[in-house]
């Protein structure tokens, strides 16, 4: 018997390489990008997956699809927000259905610890009809991930697993199984399931519902889902990790509610129905969106029983989940702190880095927009070079998602702006910075674009990035910008005055510019100083 | 055998390297445990914490409930405080009074302190000045780690056994400093007088 540590989105990985599978597609962000760095680790030694990041989520899933249709296991993970940019092909997957098993491992954020929104997966999963797993801790991320391409390949059809920050960055010993062997190619396919033109994908759309009841049939018999009869006054259904903190409570109660937990959706229905017929109310605990709660109360609240939630206060309506607020959903107690102190405490937000490259780059921006004569906006992007929102630089404006600076930075112009400025790290020019360069280069639009070098996707912890240095000036030119504006400055304090400069004269072109701003991060710069070191000695 | 421990800092100041010491001590030891923490846009010098529970029996939520924290170690005084809703009745609060001064608003060391010693059961400690006499200033986690070893309920030689894991990549010398820093840790807490 094997136990290794390994924290929650590990245990995912292990789970889907222990599967079989042959190859893992991924673009960074927390909390799931560990799913992905666990493969690549392990590959270093086995060598037996295709694992290199893509350039954003939708490549990444697509990446999967097709070796999914060629027979083959494979792993897609990603960051809430990245199944938006993957939204496509993921609704459109489950039409067309998988060959070998297919699971998009997603890394939600309730509580927004690193992200922009805290959208619920779960509710994606039931938009485009698929099984969506929910473990409640870091042996059923495990267990699940296994049984989930065994239920794809079954069902044929993607398995979406949700993780939620908590239990992604969470450890815990995992027993390990057998790892099981990788599928063979096919090589006799028959390409019209995968086709969606109008004709086939009708068909195949009503044959997706015709299965829902036997999904509902899956989880009712899947050993995940278990329902608990004690005390009948109070049935309590519990979803994912909030099971845990439940459980944390209701070993200390003495009158123990009934309770359903839910580890796989679409719901077990026959086990909701038997709680529901059973107790006199329901509380539904769940992390993320009140989706079970919304589906029992229904549009009009008027089923002859209460349905307790975030709808009704017994628990908040955002934000993550604790035992606390449990313990106070159960018992209508709040637990006081023992010990506590009068001083109030300021907080220590994130911030840039002693020497990083974005705060020189900030100061001269800072700078050039004292220079020129008229009204500047800075549209910015997500990276570490967000933080230059907050003080001592309030460099930049907005932030809404990935590659959103250099669209809306024209809109802008578009709508009659004197001097707008995007803002867009490498790593996040690659991913979708790209394709609305295009547009604006064609158009000649009058705007100036930085793109913030610092050779690695920093924010997330220094991953390989696929536009930075000599090839993004080719990208540049290729996709149209005029060689003459595009400038390359190198963010240092002694250079500040001449960045100023260049970066007032591009403002004030009657056209599209863009300026590179590149330096390396120091985190990855020192890490690697620190190999050299270690491989010379 | 229940503990719950919250281990606060910095990004950066090295509550990972502790973490890993504990949760492998403890596996060693055939017992269970689960430990949460925080990865992603705060470890830029952000306020960071672990939560790390470990029994003989099932441990089921991945977070320490209000007021049942056994041990607050922290590698930082003014974020010691942050977690004092945590403490249970005869929970140790074992701090370093070393500070990390990264905001503008930072405040009086003074207050910080006398706020701490209002704690029963507390420990200060001089991490940087143990660190640097054990060989390096980087070691005031582990000056920390040997500082809570006696209300940890694990033997000192597992825990060692995992800070030679845990710095053997860098080298015997690393290794031998971080064993010091444990011990400096370890006899300073013992002599502490609240
Ligand atoms: C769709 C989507 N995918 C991933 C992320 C997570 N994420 C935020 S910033 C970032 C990368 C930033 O890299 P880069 O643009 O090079 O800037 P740096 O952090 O290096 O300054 C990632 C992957 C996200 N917020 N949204
Ligand atoms: S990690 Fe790199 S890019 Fe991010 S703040 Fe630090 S130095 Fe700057």
């Amino acid at each position: 018997m094997t136990i290794e540590v390994l924290l929650g989105d590990e245990a995912v990985a292990r789970g889907a390489i222990d599967a079989g599978i042959s190859g893992a597609f991924s673009y960074p962000g927390t909390p799931a990008t560990e799913i992905f760095e666990y493969v690549e680790r392990y590959n270093k030694k086995a060598n037996s997956i295709h694992a290199v990041w893509s350039a954003n989520e939708k490549v990444a899933f697509e990446e999967a699809l097709g070796m999914s249709y060629m027979g083959k296991r494979a792993l897609t993970s990603m960051k809430h927000v990245g199944l938006n940019v993957a939204a496509d092909p993921f609704m459109n997957s489950a039409i067309t259905g998988v060959g070998g098993g297919l699971v998009i491992a997603l890394g939600d954020d309730p509580g927004q610890h690193s992200s922009q929104n805290e959208q619920d997966s779960r509710v994606f999963a039931r938009f485009a009809l698929v099984f969506c797993f929910e473990p409640s801790n870091q042996q059923e991320a495990y267990d699940l991930t296994r049984l989930a391409y065994e239920t794809s390949e079954k069902f044929e059809l993607p398995v979406l697993m949700r993780l939620v920050t908590r239990l992604a960055h969470s450890r815990a010993g995992v027993t390990l199984a057998d790892p099981k062997k990788q599928n063979e190619i096919y090589t006799d396919i028959d390409w019209k399931k995968w086709n969606l033109l109008p004709a086939v994908s009708r068909v195949k759309y009503k044959t997706l519902t015709e299965t829902i009841p036997k999904m509902h049939d899956f989880s009712d018999e899947c050993k995940f889902n278990k329902l608990e009869i004690n005390d009948k006054k109070l049935g309590v259904i519990v979803s994912g990790i909030a099971y845990n903190y439940f459980m944390e409570v209701f070993e200390t109660l003495e009158t123990k509610p009934s309770y359903l937990k839910i580890s796989t959706y679409p719901e077990p229905l026959k086990k909701i129905q038997k709680l529901y017929d059973t107790v006199d109310e329901i509380m539904i605990i769940e992390e993320g969106y009140p989706m079970l709660e919304d589906s029992l109360r229904g549009l009009l609240n008027n089923g002859p029983k209460k349905i307790l939630g975030r709808h009704t206060g017994h628990i908040p309506r955002t934000g993550e989940l604790n035992p606390d607020f449990v313990y106070k959903a159960l018992t209508g107690k709040e637990k006081k702190p023992i010990v506590s102190i009068d001083m109030k405490l300021p907080g220590r937000p994130p911030a840039l880095c002693k020497g990083c490259p974005h705060a020189d780059t900030y100061k001269a921006l800072n700078a050039a927009k004292e220079m020129v004569k008229g009204q500047v906006e800075v549209f910015s992007d997500i990276g570490c070079y967000t933080l230059g929102a907050l003080p001592p630089y309030n460099a930049i404006k907005s932030c809404v998602d990935m590659g959103a600076s250099i669209s809306m930075c024209k809109g802008a112009a578009d709508a009659g702006l004197k001097y707008p400025v995007a803002v867009i790290g490498d790593s996040t020019f690659g991913h979708s910075g790209m394709t609305p360069l295009i547009g604006a280069a064609q158009e000649g639009t009058s705007m100036t674009v930085m793109i913030l070098d610092n050779l690695t996707t920093a924010m997330t912890g220094g991953q390989h990035s696929l536009t930075t240095g000599h090839p993004l000036i080719k990208v540049l030119e290729g996709l149209g910008v005029e060689r003459e504006h595009i400038k390359v400055i190198e963010p240092l304090p002694k250079n500040h005055d001449e960045n100023a400069k260049i970066m007032k004269e591009e403002m004030e072109y009657e056209g599209l510019s863009v300026i590179i701003a590149d330096r390396e991060c120091v985190q990855t710069l020192k890490k690697s100083l620190s190999k050299k070191k270690k491989e010379a000695e | 055998m229940k503990k719950d421990l919250i281990l606060a800092g910095v990004g950066g100041q090295g509550i990972l390297s502790i973490a890993f010491v504990i949760d492998n001590a403890v596996l060693d030891k055939g017992w269970k445990f689960r430990q949460a923490e925080v990865h992603g846009m705060a470890q830029r010098g952000g306020a960071v914490q672990s939560h790390l529970r470990y029994s003989d029996k099932n441990i089921w939520s991945d977070l320490v409930p209000v007021g049942s924290a056994d041990v607050v170690l922290a590698v930082e005084p003014l974020e010691s405080l942050r977690y004092i809703d945590c403490l249970s009745e005869d929970g140790m609060m074992i701090v370093s009074s070393t500070p990390y001064i990264n905001i503008p608003d930072y405040p009086e060391m003074d207050e910080i302190i006398s706020n701490i010693k209002k704690i029963p059961k507390h420990v200060l400690i001089d991490s940087e000045e143990l660190a640097k006499e054990a060989g390096s200033s980087r070691a005031q986690n582990i000056v920390m780690l040997g500082a809570s070893s006696k209300w940890l309920g694990i033997e000192e030689e597992l825990l060692k056994k995992y800070i030679t894991m845990a710095f053997e990549r860098k080298g015997e010398a690393i290794v031998q400093m971080n064993h010091k820093a444990f011990d400096l840790g370890r006899d300073a807490a013992e002599k502490y007088k609240v």
